[in-house]
Order: C-alpha cells, then sequence, then structure tokens
C-alpha cells in the first residue's frame, strides 16, 4: 500500500491507494426498484464502506466526503466504517453504480468483461 | 387501498435468478399495483411493490413524445441505416422477446450481446474449455450434504437461494435441511451471507484462483508447499480439511459467483473451480453452478445459443453468426468505438459499463426499451417505455439452473411489451432490408426475400 502524507493549502491531508470491490448489496437492489435516478439510489451508490483502521489512520469519519482516482477517471464519494474484521485493511467496498463506473477501465482482456473488482485506487479526503 | 383485491397464487418473481415461482400476490386492481406480496424476500418486495403505472409516455424520439408506429419506424431506419449496429442487454426480458432480438440483429448484420458478457461471460468461456457438471437446483435441495458458495455473498443478491435451494430445505436425501448439510462459504470479505456458513475461509484478495489449484492438488493426493498460507492466506490445515470434505460427501455442489468472474483471473478462475468440480467426480458426486443474476439472464443464453450457436458475443456481419468475446462482446465494441448504433433492450449500460465505453454509447443513436427511465433511455434516441415481465406480461423465463418456467402477470399495464415492440421492429426492418437489397442489384424479390425468411 502506498501512503503519501503531504500538505495542502488547507491543511494535512492523506493519500492512500485502495483495492475497491464494487458490488451488490440489498439496499442497491431495493433502491433500483424505485427508480436509477432517484435520490435513494444515488445515496447508496455513492456510499463508499471502508475498513475502520484505515478511515481512522486517514482521519476520517462517517461521512466523510472522499475523491477516488485512478487512471481512468475520478469521483467522489462519501465513507461509511465498517468492522476491520468484516473488511480486510486497504479493500474497500461500493455498491455498483455510475461512480464505480468512472473508475472502470475498459480493457476486457479478450474476454469480454472489464476489470470490475479489485480496481486499484487513490483515494484522498476533500476538505471542505 | 381499494376494497378489489385479486389474489394471484403462484406467480413469479423475476428480480434475480432465483425466480421464485411461490409468490402469493395481492394486487389492488382498481390502483393497479400490488399492496402484498407473500413470499418475497426483501428484493422481492420492492420489485412487486414498488412497481406503480408511471404517467410517462410509452414511445419518445429524442425526449419528444411521439406515436408507437412513428418510434417503430424510427427504430428501424435507424439500425438499418448502421454500419456496425449492436443489440445488446436481454437479460430482464421475456425469452419470447429474446428471440426477436436475435432476429432482429440477424436481419440488420448486427452484432448480439448479453449482460452475461459482464456477469458470467467468463464462466461461458470456461465451461467451453473445461465442461460443466451440472443439476437442477431441484438435485440440490434434496440431495447435496456439501454446499460450498464461492466468491459471492447471496443474503443480499439472492436472499431466497439458502431458504428454497440449498442450505435450510428439507430434501428427500436431507430431511433435516440445514443439520444434514454441510455449508461452507469462501469470500475475501465477511457478509451477511457469513453467519449461514459452517465454515468460513478467507482467501487473500486476489488468491481463489491458488486457492482452488491447491484444492486440486490436494484432491489427487499431492502435497502442497510448506508455505501455501503465506501464498493463499489460507492455513494447510483448513485446505486440507475441504479437500477431504469435498471427497466424502454423498453430493457436493460448488455455487460460484462473480467475485470469481469480475475480478483478476476470470475465466481461469471460473475453469479451475469447474476443474475441481470435474476431479470430484471420481470420487463422488460433485456439481457446479453459477449463481446468475438478472431474472432472465439465464434465458437470454439459451436464447441466443439456440439462435446462433454460441451464448453471447455474436456478430452477424457476415451473414453467419461469428463468436468472439473481447471483439463482439459490447464494452468492446463500444469502447473501440466500433458500433454506430444501439438497440438496448431492458438493461442499463450507460450507468454501469467503464466511463469509455459510456461516452461512446452517448456519441451514437441508442433505441432504449426499459420499464423505467435510465440513465440510457434518458439519452436515446428512440426510448420505449414497456410492461414488466412478470408483473405486466406473461411469457417464458429461464431459472438460474436453466428450468424453464410460465409468468404469471399480476395486472395489465398501458405500456406494450418488449416482444411486441420487438416485432413491430423485426417486422419493419425486414421489409427495409429487403428493399436495401433490392436497390443494391439483388435479383428477383422471392430470390431476396428468401434469404430473409424469419428465425
Ligand atoms: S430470491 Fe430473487 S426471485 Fe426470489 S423473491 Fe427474492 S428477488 Fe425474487
Amino acid at each position: 500500500m502506498i501512503i503519501i502524507n503531504g500538505d495542502s493549502k488547507q491543511g494535512k491531508f492523506v493519500v492512500e491507494n485502495l483495492i475497491l470491490i464494487p458490488g451488490r448489496s440489498s439496499k442497491q437492489g431495493t433502491t433500483l426498484n424505485q427508480g436509477k435516478l432517484k435520490d435513494a439510489y444515488k445515496e447508496v451508490t455513492t456510499t463508499l464502506e471502508m475498513n475502520q483502521d484505515d478511515m481512522d489512520r486517514m482521519k476520517l469519519v462517517d461521512g466523510d466526503e472522499v475523491r477516488l482516482k485512478n487512471e481512468t477517471g475520478e469521483t467522489k464519494v462519501r465513507c461509511l466504517g465498517k468492522k476491520p474484521e468484516d473488511l480486510p485493511a486497504g479493500t474497500a467496498f461500493i455498491p455498483y453504480g455510475p461512480p464505480s463506473s468512472e473508475l472502470m477501465a475498459s480493457d476486457t482482456a479478450g474476454c469480454g468483461m472489464p476489470l470490475s473488482k479489485h480496481m486499484i485506487v487513490e483515494i484522498e479526503k476533500i476538505l471542505s | 387501498m381499494s376494497e378489489n383485491i385479486k389474489i394471484i397464487k403462484d406467480a413469479t418473481c423475476t428480480f434475480c435468478g432465483c425466480v421464485c415461482d411461490d409468490m402469493e400476490l395481492h394486487v389492488d386492481v382498481e390502483e393497479k399495483r400490488i399492496v402484498k406480496a407473500k413470499k418475497a424476500c426483501v428484493l422481492g418486495k420492492a420489485w412487486f411493490l414498488e412497481h406503480t403505472i408511471e404517467d410517462a409516455p410509452a414511445a419518445m424520439i429524442d425526449g419528444k413524445e411521439v406515436s408507437i408506429e412513428e418510434a417503430i419506424e424510427e427504430a428501424a431506419q435507424t439500425l438499418v441505416k448502421a454500419k456496425f449496429p449492436i443489440t445488446y442487454g436481454l437479460s430482464d426480458t421475456t425469452s419470447e422477446a429474446q428471440r426477436e432480438a436475435v432476429a432482429i440483429t440477424d436481419y440488420i448484420k448486427g452484432n448480439i450481446d448479453t449482460t452475461t458478457s459482464v456477469c458470467h461471460g467468463p464462466s461461458g468461456l470456461a465451461f467451453q474449455g473445461i465442461g460443466e457438471s451440472t443439476s437442477t437446483l431441484g438435485e440440490v435441495k434434496n440431495r447435496a450434504d456439501l454446499v460450498i458458495y464461492w466468491g459471492g455473498n447471496p443474503a443480499e443478491s439472492h436472499p431466497r437461494h439458502f431458504g428454497r435451494y440449498a442450505v435450510t430445505p428439507k430434501g428427500m436425501f436431507t430431511p433435516g435441511g440445514k443439520k444434514d448439510r454441510t455449508i461452507v462459504l469462501v469470500d475475501v470479505r465477511k457478509t451477511k451471507s457469513s453467519p449461514v456458513a459452517d465454515i468460513l475461509i478467507k482467501p487473500k484478495l486476489g488468491k481463489d484462483f491458488e486457492v482452488l489449484w491447491a484444492l486440486r492438488a490436494l484432491v489427487k493426493g499431492k502435497k502442497l508447499a510448506d508455505n501455501i498460507e503465506e501464498i493463499t492466506g489460507v492455513p494447510l490445515e483448513t485446505l486440507e480439511d475441504l479437500a477431504e470434505r469435498m471427497k466424502n460427501c454423498k453430493f457436493g455442489v460448488l455455487f460460484f459467483g462473480m467475485g470469481l468472474t469480475m475480478t483478476r483471473g476470470r475465466h481461469f478462475n471460473s475453469g479451475a473451480l469447474l476443474a475441481l468440480a470435474t476431479d470430484l467426480n471420481e470420487f463422488t458426486h460433485f456439481v457446479a453452478k453459477p449463481v446468475r443474476g438478472h431474472g432472465n439472464v439465464t434465458g437470454a443464453d439459451n436464447v441466443v445459443s439456440w439462435q446462433t450457436g454460441y451464448p453471447f458475443g455474436v456478430n452477424f456481419s457476415r451473414g453467419y453468426p461469428r463468436f468472439n468475446p473481447g471483439e463482439f462482446t459490447t464494452v468492446d465494441t463500444l469502447a473501440n468505438g466500433h458500433a454506430d448504433a444501439a438497440l438496448i433492450v431492458a438493461s442499463d449500460p450507460a450507468s454501469n459499463f467503464p466511463k469509455k465505453a459510456i461516452d461512446h454509447l452517448k456519441s451514437i443513436p441508442v433505441v432504449a426499451l426499459d420499464t423505467k427511465r435510465t440513465e440510457t433511455t434518458k439519452d436515446a434516441h428512440v426510448a420505449f417505455k414497456t410492461s414488466t415481465y412478470g408483473i405486466n406480461t406473461t411469457g417464458t423465463v429461464y431459472r438460474m439452473d436453466d428450468v424453464p418456467i410460465t409468468l404469471r402477470p399480476a395486472f395489465e399495464s398501458p405500456f406494450p411489451d418488449d416482444e411486441s415492440i420487438l416485432t413491430g421492429i423485426k417486422k419493419r426492418v425486414q421489409e427495409l432490408m429487403i428493399a436495401k437489397h433490392q436497390a443494391t442489384g439483388a435479383s428477383g424479390e422471392a430470390k431476396v426475400a428468401a434469404a430473409f425468411t424469419p428465425l
């Protein structure tokens, strides 16, 4: 895991690399029935579940806005802590949706399937 | 709620690949909505209860309301004019509609692909390479005493899979239900499915292939390297114990999810799992089944296979079907910029494809059919709002174990179904293609028509 500590004009910030696992969740399933353009679905698909230890180290609390970035694109989401035993350190989970698409590379390595899980992304707290 | 309640017994939920056909729906006939869905899980309840008839146009061209006939004409013209038209989606509609979509693509010499390519497509490739030791879910329920879930979270994605087919139901040879089964869950993260497991195995991230290969070695009586735990994150004793359980069970099943197919290794991961199931048949009866997502994605595989010979990623540009994942799969046809028009049926690639593919999709004319407004229909050149299969429309749906089920709809919708729209487009496309061939010098109307006999 690469960790970069630095200073911005507004104060200290931390950038780390995480392995992002997009997937399904029941909340994503129920809200998509209301409509994918509705607020409930948007909220679910912009919530990033993170290992609580990782969040503590990065000085993040539930609801903080973070920027996820890789060579394909970037997106803004809000983070939510998960018990360290439930989500391994260095990984994060997000329900599928437009934000995860922003980060998904289109190369399918000849099989038709883009690498949709196990995406390496840079995470950075957005300072308000 | 009105007094006028109709009860539909043995209705089918088509939200996920479990395709539960034991629903009891209470329908408010006047308000045209389902007020109760007995036996449905949390996802099924949302599927039924959130389904209301919205006041929206049935057909639009560039965001303006038009008649269905006008929209069909424009859709057909758009597809016929294109040099590389693609058809995509199809997993949330009936097999009757899927068949029409294949026929349209055949006429326009286009490219057809389904959501399988971004779900269990890699497993489809592995099936061709390794083979599939398979069974129905009924057999699993009645016989399986060792059930392994690998890379999936059914508690959230297929909530009744445990209760209806594989964990708790009492079967002919498993009368004690869960007591007669050992449940193993293999996943890199703890999920809502974890509590159901008797044995929980957490490999290191991206090490599923190594764990599967290690199990194959153990099943074949080979010795593993001492550092196997360091490599895979799974202790040697756990692997040995699992290999013994697999060899000694009466009927074992490996259910695998997208934790295998969407991650590094893709079809190699599914292939390793299928090979493990095959190896185990030297000792006992063992099957492997992908846990399929959308209600009729299995139907899409079946229909596309029986019509073209291949399950997905099929191209008709030479007048006969060719299969080439990585070239004719939709993420590729879009991201490479080949597609110049798209027919999207019951799917929303604009909200879940890679960004580059979405950008190209937004730059070409799209004909979209969906029951709700989505990112894909929002920007479509021609958009049809259609009725919902299983709720408003009858037809055939394939459960994830390839068992076909006939739908019992709950109430009528003012919107047309996918099949009738696609049949309309097909007829018009056929006429236009015949005219196009005549104009380019093909001789004899009868001869040309013969070349375009509907599928
Ligand atoms: S398990 Fe799937 S098919 Fe069954 S009720 Fe739930 S969502 Fe519907």
